[in-house]
């Protein structure tokens, strides 16, 4: 298959070895399940449980709120212990609203979760509702609510659907196994996916240090002409959807838009396998496959983890550490989010924990910019990093958004390469960061000038009236005495 | 020589009285700047500038009097749009950002006496006589003047706390390493 | 311990350092500096010493008087290589305070009065060289010929001290420049085709057997330099070729116009600092433009203006003023060649949606 050339990227040493060859073990349950009700872009679920009240696995113990949202499931069976505020998966360290289980160890099924026999002769619609029903969402990390991606038809005319096997990120193994393993279910979740779209043509990226993959991938799509199997590159950050979606196709989405602004979606293969297994099966996403890694983690594996895990549990499964960690990492290297603790749970979007050591990371201290333009070079995005951290150093933010901050994607590749390891993405995630807070304080003062403005408005109204009423009992005094005067 | 005085007195004279004219019939009215800064600044008119209220502030601002940095309540956003405006440079890292705040009603404290929700400029409380009031926090712009006449102390001022969404990462060039 | 959340991804890093890179540059830079050492005997080693000693010196004073810590920043070996590339554009047995006094314009005029590493506009080695050129004409342009050590005729350990820091070139020892030649020979109305038949032949000229700058003569070795440097990736074939390429162009083209009054392009290339300037000093990072296409902009530039300075201005070498000059250009360069970002047109208008309904 002609692939297109894209620019800039990075050749992180991929460290895949580490657990590429382990087959996927289901973790044993943990003593308590941590279930946030935001595991996902959007709303927050609300709770639809009751503290104490027993639950079957699958039961719905959160509902959506609004279309963009989803639902979250009972990973097992057990009892509600609670629900209130726990640390988040997410590098703030801050708490958000937790549903507590404790498993009872039977791990049954909610009964009456039915597959459908025929997924292909539901309307689009209906696969959606479906999907959305099941609670997923994009797993390759982004977590946006899949069925939002699936209704895209009715706004654009779709030609392709891309599954996003890159997996470009260092270490992470979970999309391989997958693939390796269960090759079936991720085709025919992206059959039933595309059938959703409306488009019959699939295209399945497997980057090239991923060969078992791309060979299970083949075999199980060579019955179907429109099913294509690519044999990607291995670069940073071929994974990045708009930067997979030119490599495959040539085709550049336009900035500030979706791949969809161009015809084609992507998804990832666990988010299909995650449909496969809720329309043929009828059971909701409450597990999913994580990456054990890094050269602190004793044992490095891939696992089939309970949404809710906390990651500690996984990491005693995997033998502890063999060191202490520098750093302990959600998600790969290159993009991934410093876990504030091990309490935290397993999320739908956490598709690694990482242990890393010093060595690995080598981060130095940070010296000056010596303008060596590597930044430049590997930006897959056309930015120059360099200059816009100098803006965002200075304090220029309106500098670093004319630069083009809005369209960078945060990959790294700058960071990685940069001599003086300065933290160029942390300039701009806070730069954005400060940017979205600025917009909200803007949206405040326009909400208050109009506070402002009523206030006055009735006060000067309670005035008038006042006066007027004072006016009024002059006249009604007046009235009566000159009455009698007459 | 003297073609020379008379030409240049006439000309004198013609420009004279173009400015005299252009000063009476393109006059403007009050300072522009003024009205830009005003559009600028919150207009809750809470004072914690030290001016009456934000109208005074603009034209302080504008006649250099106060600095861009006059707004508490802004912040670095609305003292950065402002430098800017006047074409003044403004040291925003010397500004340490007041982390914004909203007043909160010890509901075991207060007595009900309306006399918060009469100061109140943006109608954040609510509450009647007698009655136990509470803050709408999203309408509060947490001016402190509540917090300032409480008669029983039942008011703070707490900070606005950081969400998953509104969380972000702490600039790199002022975390210390 | 886990480190909790206060830097933010990526966790892992490429093994690319300041200090890795400078060390490639001055290794790059080893041969063809001890092979120039070597050719012009003790002077030249005591002259390169010096330079390089007072640039650390410099450094360190400017570090101190600025309140930084000395180690991370002395460490990285910059100051070391500014110190190296000014040396090596000297005359080799230029008294010892031409070397101090070029420490002082490159490291506290060049760089520091800047801001320090990554902050100057100008090449700190080249700025320290104009400076000295238009300050001590006389010292700056007194050459010699090859005497390479412990031949017989050349100074010895005694004589070279006297000639480095007594400041006096013992007499029937000074040469010039093939550039120098040219340009003295033309200005008393010998035409370039006659002054050419006395100059060194294209294969002692390549070797590096002439008089020229303390660093600059060895074309071979210099080459090979800036080969390793590509190979290490330390810089690109960008800004060399396009140099190069543009000087020996308009050089030739000069040439084949008017034969009497113009060298050719391949004497160009190889006389004077060419090779030096275009796989050392033009592809400095901090001076010049960062991306391929604003560094190939940059590089035509430093080329031209060489060949013009060369060829019509007062000075006979112009290689130092035209990278200086096109250093001046870089932030504009820099620009006007931004690459384009991704979904959006050269003018940064996003591009045209085709899929929605």
């Amino acid at each position: 298959m002609k692939l297109f050339k894209i620019r800039g990227g990075v050749h992180p040493e991929d460290r895949k070895h580490l657990a590429a060859n382990q087959a996927i073990e289901d973790l044993p349950l943990a003593p308590l399940l941590h279930v946030p009700l935001q595991q996902h872009i959007g709303n927050p679920a609300t709770p639809a449980v009751r503290r104490g009240q027993r639950v079957a696995k699958g039961e719905l113990i959160g509902a959506a709120q609004g279309p963009m949202s989803a639902p979250v499931h009972a990973p097992t069976s057990g009892r509600i212990m609670g629900i209130g505020s726990f640390p988040a998966h997410h590098a703030s360290g801050l708490s958000v609203r937790t549903i507590t289980l404790q498993p009872d160890g039977e791990d049954r099924w909610l009964e009456g979760l039915e597959g459908v026999p025929d997924p292909f002769a539901l309307t689009p619609e209906d696969v959606a509702a479906r999907v959305a029903a099941a609670g997923i969402v994009g797993m390759g990390g982004a977590t946006f609510p899949s069925a939002v991606k699936l209704n895209l038809r009715t706004k654009y005319s779709l030609h392709t659907l891309v599954i996003n096997g890159a997996e470009c990120e260092p270490y992470l193994t979970c999309d391989d196994r997958l693939m390796r393993e269960h090759a079936a279910g991720v085709l025919d979740g992206a059959r039933i996916m595309a059938h959703a779209l409306g488009v019959s043509r699939i295209i399945i990226g497997i980057e090239n240090n991923k060969p078992q993959a791309q060979d299970a991938m083949t075999g199980v799509a060579a019955p179907y002409p429109e099913i294509r199997v690519a044999h990607l590159p291995m670069r940073f950050p071929m994974g990045s959807e708009k930067h997979l979606v030119q490599t495959l196709t040539g085709l550049e989405t336009p900035a500030r838009g979706l791949t969809a602004d161009i015809g084609i979606v992507v998804h990832n293969p666990a988010t299909a396998f995650a449909v496969h297994q809720a329309l043929r099966q009828g059971r909701p996403l409450v597990a999913r496959l994580v990456t054990v890694s890094g050269a602190a983690i004793n044992r490095p594996r891939n696992l089939r983890v309970p949404l809710g895990t906390p990651v500690q549990h996984l990491i005693d499964h995997c033998g502890g550490f063999r060191e202490d960690p520098a750093k302990l990492v959600s998600g790969g290297p290159m993009m991934g989010q410093p876990l504030p603790s091990t309490r935290v749970p397993i999320v739908k979007g956490s598709n690694g924990v990482l242990a890393l050591t010093a060595t690995e990371i080598n981060a130095g201290p940070s010296s000056p910019c010596i303008r060596c333009g590597s930044c430049v070079d590997a930006c897959p995005c056309g930015l120059l990093p360099l200059n816009m951290a100098a803006h965002a150093r200075a304090g220029d933010l309106e500098g670093t958004v004319r630069l083009g901050l809005m369209d960078c994607i945060g990959c790294g590749s700058c960071s990685f390469v940069c001599p003086s390891h300065i933290p160029l993405v942390q300039f701009f995630n806070y730069a954005k960061g400060e940017m979205a807070a600025r917009g909200r304080a803007k949206q405040k003062q326009t909400e208050t000038r109009r506070l402002v403005e009523g206030r006055a408005e009735r006060m000067e109204a309670i005035q008038r009236a006042k006066r007027e009423a004072m006016a009024a009992r002059k006249r009604d005094t007046a009235k009566p005495a000159a009455a009698a005067e007459a | 020589m003297l073609a020379a005085i008379g030409s240049l007195s006439v000309l004198g004279l013609i420009l004279g009285a173009v400015l005299g004219l252009a000063s009476r019939y393109l006059r403007v009215e009050g300072n522009p700047l003024t009205a830009q800064a005003l559009a600028l600044l919150p207009g809750s008119q809470c004072g914690q500038c030290g001016f009456v209220g934000c109208g005074q502030a603009a034209e302080a601002l504008t006649a250099g009097t106060a600095p861009p940095t006059v707004c508490p309540p802004g912040g670095r956003a609305v003292a950065e749009a402002l430098a800017s405006l006047l074409g003044k440079t403004v040291d925003l890292a010397g500004v340490a950002e007041k982390a914004p705040t909203v007043a909160h009603i010890n509901e075991n404290l207060c007595v009900g006496c309306t006399k918060c929700f009469k100061r109140c400029p943006t109608d954040a409380i609510m509450g009647a006589n007698n009655m136990i009031h509470s803050v709408f926090a999203d309408a509060c712009i947490g001016c402190e003047k509540c917090f300032e006449v409480c008669p029983t102390e039942c008011i703070e001022m707490r900070p606005i706390a950081a969400t998953l969404q509104t969380w972000f990462w702490p600039n790199p060039a002022t975390v210390t390493a | 311990m886990i480190e909790t959340a206060n830097t933010s991804a990526p966790y892992t890093h490429s093994a690319a350092s300041v200090q890795k890179t400078m060390t490639t540059v001055i290794l790059a830079l080893v041969p063809a500096t001890a092979f120039n050492l070597y050719l012009f005997g003790w002077p030249a080693v005591f002259l390169f010493g010096v330079t390089v000693l007072a640039c650390v010196g410099m450094e360190a004073l400017a570090l101190t008087i600025g309140g930084r810590r000395l180690l991370p920043t002395l460490g990285d070996g910059s100051a070391v290589l500014t110190g190296w590339l000014l040396a090596m554009t000297l005359p080799p047995w230029a008294p010892w305070w031409t070397g101090v006094l070029g420490a002082v314009f490159a490291i506290l005029l060049g760089k520091h009065v800047f801001g320090g590493l990554g902050q100057n506009l100008f090449n700190p080695a080249m700025v320290a060289r104009v400076g000295l050129l238009v300050s001590f004409p006389v010292a700056l342009t007194s050459w010699v010929g090859p005497h390479p050590l412990f031949w017989t005729g050349t100074p010895g350990f005694q004589d070279a001290l006297n000639i480095t820091f007594g400041g006096q070139i013992p007499d029937g020892f000074s040469a010039a420049t093939a550039l120098g030649f040219v340009k003295t020979e033309l200005s008393r109305g010998i035409p370039v085709s006659q002054s050419m038949g006395h100059l060194p032949d294209l294969m002692d000229m390549g070797l590096g057997l002439r008089a020229g700058s303390l660093g600059e003569t060895s074309l071979v070795l210099i080459l090979a330099g800036g080969l390793f440097l590509m190979w290490k990736k330390v810089i690109t074939w960008h800004i060399p070729t396009a140099m190069l390429g543009t000087l020996f162009v308009v050089a030739t083209l000069g040439h084949l116009g008017n034969p009497e009054r113009f060298a050719d392009g391949t004497f160009h290339l190889m006389s004077g600092a060419a090779f030096l300037g275009a796989f050392f000093i033009a592809t400095d990072y901090v001076t010049s433009p960062v991306s391929k296409s604003g560094q190939i902009v940059f590089g035509c530039g430093v080329g031209l203006l060489t060949w013009v300075i060369r060829s019509f201005a007062g000075y006979p070498e112009g290689v130092a003023f035209a990278i200086l000059l096109m250093n001046s250009l870089t932030p504009i360069i820099d620009q006007y060649t931004r690459p384009r970002r991704f979904g959006r047109t050269r003018r940064g208008e996003p591009l045209a949606p085709q899929g929605e309904k």
